[in-house]
């Protein structure tokens, strides 16, 4: 007897998908350990960017080729953009290189902590998604921001965890907590932040639909054993969460049966 | 008469009235996966053959590479 419930789809914008873990692609140490990676975390979407690049310099030649045998799904981003402008010109770009209407919507607001701009993001969703493309916005946990940003029609919201590349973990419960007590209709994924299997183990406890990270698996010391720890981590926090969490206790309460009692005698 | 332009924060000098799709093989992008933007408007691929260069332009080229 199986007691697994159907699973619900995880669809993004009416494309279906089997895995909920979404991985980037920057920042390993060589072109095949980033291949191996997608390989092991059985991922299949990928993010990706456009910078500017000397002709001579064929370095990213690797990456593009390895990306493309993978037959993952490709969602480039904007990431860097700090306007409107720029983020919607890159958008456009990526389009044409990448002959997708997909994009992953980044207009960073602070240096710091390259936090999103959500006045623009907004703004720039909403032009975007008037040129038809399919608009995944890295947002931070606001409540009112991705209610705005479903206002002008964006699907799939994509909360960040902590800053980028910080590896700190779910830092605002409370405000995820709630995303997904307010928002239970669309897919959410958990982008940016994550350092550990258990952190996405948690998000997806939590009710995310996904995840999305790609510092925690490039920096680790074996990027594709790393990749496939969050795959497990993911599919277990998945089930976890259809199984139904129990409810938290203040107090002990023994879990082996207290009647018959061995050396037990009434005083 | 040569312009003098802007790509990707380098500058170069170009016969006046170039096309993009021309100077593109001159700089060594023929036959790249690349995208344009002029002055910060995208540049669609199939204009390339029609678009004159101007004096004091900004082209970014870009290309693929991870990202995150």
């Amino acid at each position: 007897m199986s007691y697994h419930k159907p699973e619900q789809d995880f669809t993004l914008y009416g494309e279906t998908f089997s895995s909920r873990f979404l991985l980037g692609t920057a920042l390993y140490a060589s072109p095949q350990l980033m291949r191996d990676a997608i390989i092991q975390s059985r991922c299949e979407i990928v993010t990706l960017g456009l910078r500017r690049q000397n002709p001579a310099n064929r370095d990213g030649d690797a990456i593009w080729q390895y990306i493309q045998q993978s037959g993952c799904r490709l969602l480039p981003n904007t990431a860097g953009c700090k306007s409107v402008k720029e983020a919607v010109t890159l958008a456009e770009m990526s389009r044409e290189i990448f002959n997708t209407d997909w994009i992953k919507l980044e207009v960073v607001g602070d240096d710091y902590n390259l936090q999103p701009d959500p006045f623009g993001l907004v703004e720039a969703s909403e032009i975007l998604i008037k040129k038809g493309f399919k608009v995944l916005p890295y947002c931070t946990d606001d409540l009112i921001l991705c209610k705005r940003l479903l206002d002008v029609g964006c699907e799939v919201l994509m909360p960040w965890g902590a800053p980028i590349g910080t590896g700190q973990g779910l830092l605002n419960r409370y405000n995820l907590r709630t995303l997904r007590e307010r928002i239970k209709d669309v897919p959410m994924i958990i982008d940016a932040g994550l350092g550990a299997p258990s952190q996405a183990a948690e998000a997806m406890e939590m009710g995310f639909d996904g995840i999305l990270l790609n510092t925690a698996v490039a920096k680790a010391h074996n990027p594709p054993l790393m990749a496939e720890a969050f795959g497990d981590a993911i599919d277990a926090g998945r089930k976890a969460y259809k199984a139904g969490l129990m409810q938290k206790r203040q107090t002990a309460s023994p879990s082996t049966p207290t009647i018959g009692q061995p050396f037990w005698h009434q005083q | 008469m040569t312009i003098e332009l802007s790509v990707n924060n380098e500058s170069k000098s170009l016969a006046i009235d170039t096309l993009l799709s021309d100077a593109l093989q001159t700089w060594g992008y023929g036959n790249s996966k690349i995208a344009v933007a002029i002055n910060g408007e995208f540049v669609p691929r199939s204009t390339y053959t029609e678009r004159a260069l101007c004096n004091g332009d900004q082209i970014d080229i870009v290309k693929p590479v991870g990202g995150g």
